[in-house]
């Protein structure tokens, strides 16, 4: 039972930071606020992977958080604050990577699958359209048979 | 029956490709660091603090940066191999102790033992988010030129350590 609740307290660690934690150190001025918080929901935090930057209370989302503060209140623009996170942690940091031979498959694939998938729904539906439309013909033997079922025993032509 | 086949070969390739996504590790980011200039620095020693070290300092040697902290766990687990490293007298491995109490720092090694040439202080974080730091430890191999040659996340293991970090450094270092 410890154990469970030493497991429950450490998979809650995160929430309970939360409340635990103080508000985070805000800009004085609530433009640069505004602006940080727009570039880090662009952001991806490496700590929690699938939070954004905006998002995360980790400790080094907070860290960067407050670079890209002291960055704006530098005069930096949003795309030299892009480009001081890229070339730090890479492409991953954007949840939007730029196109290139590396994310060609990423941006592209789903494209690729919803083609390939168009594709294959035209081919089957337009082969059962054809096995429809196909008219049936019978052989001479077929025709026989068929003719030797249809009449009568009743009645002999 | 070629076309039963078909749902059972979609299968496959889709099992397959889960198959090699469940051997790599999502956490491992490449950098965009390797093969360039290592960020510039200069901080406190941990055991001096009135002293600085700069990275500038290192121009000419091969050299390691060890990103620990007192607080990681992760780093006790590499710490056997490090220590095991320094005894074996290689290339200069200098600690950077990121957001760390100076104080739980030293403490740290005196308890684990210290294999670090000299240990610098990153109270902030500053250094480490120049360097692309993002899970403590991590390890990066610099060269003579001052270009960051090889980064390692997380704990050093023996066979990281045997099969990549030492062959590199062989490499470098004629």
């Amino acid at each position: 039972m410890r154990r469970f609740c030493m497991a429950l307290l450490l998979a809650l660690h995160c929430a309970l930071a939360v409340h635990a934690g103080e508000a985070p150190p805000l800009a004085d001025d609530p433009v640069v606020e505004k602006r940080m918080v727009a570039i880090s929901e662009e952001l991806r935090c490496l700590v929690c992977q699938n939070e954004s930057l905006a998002g995360s209370r980790a400790d080094l989302a907070l860290d960067l958080k407050r670079e890209i503060r002291n960055l704006i209140q530098a005069g930096s623009t949003d795309a030299e604050i892009m480009d001081f996170m890229v070339s730090r942690y890479g492409d991953f940091v954007r949840y939007r990577p730029p196109v290139n031979a590396v994310t060609g498959l990423l941006w592209f694939g789903p494209l690729l699958l919803l083609v390939g998938g168009v594709f294959v729904l035209v081919r089957m539906v337009r082969g059962s359209q054809r096995a429809n439309a196909a008219p049936r013909t019978l052989d001479a033997a077929q025709r026989a048979r068929a003719q030797s079922l249809l009449q009568d025993p009743e009645n002999p032509p | 029956m070629k076309k039963a086949l078909i749902p059972l070969g979609l299968f496959l390739v889709l099992a397959a490709f889960l198959a090699v996504g469940l051997t790599r590790d999502p956490r491992a980011v490449p950098s965009p660091l390797i093969g360039k200039d290592a960020p510039r620095f200069t901080a406190p020693l941990l055991f001096t603090p009135e002293k600085q070290f700069s990275a500038q300092d290192m121009r000419g040697k091969v050299w390691l940066l060890n990103v620990w902290a007192s607080w990681c766990t992760a780093c006790l687990q590499e710490h056997p191999v490090l220590m095991e490293y320094a005894r074996r007298k290689n290339v200069p491995l200098i600690g950077l102790n990121y957001k760390d109490q100076p104080a739980n720092g030293l403490r740290w090694l005196a308890r684990h033992g210290d294999p670090y040439d000299l240990s610098v202080i990153d109270q902030n974080g500053r250094i480490g988010i120049d360097f692309g730091v993002y899970g403590v430890p991590e390890t990066f191999l610099i060269d003579q030129a001052g270009k960051i040659r090889f980064k390692h996340i997380g704990p050093v293991t023996e066979e990281a350590l045997e099969k990549q970090i030492l062959p590199l450094i062989r490499e470098l270092q004629p």
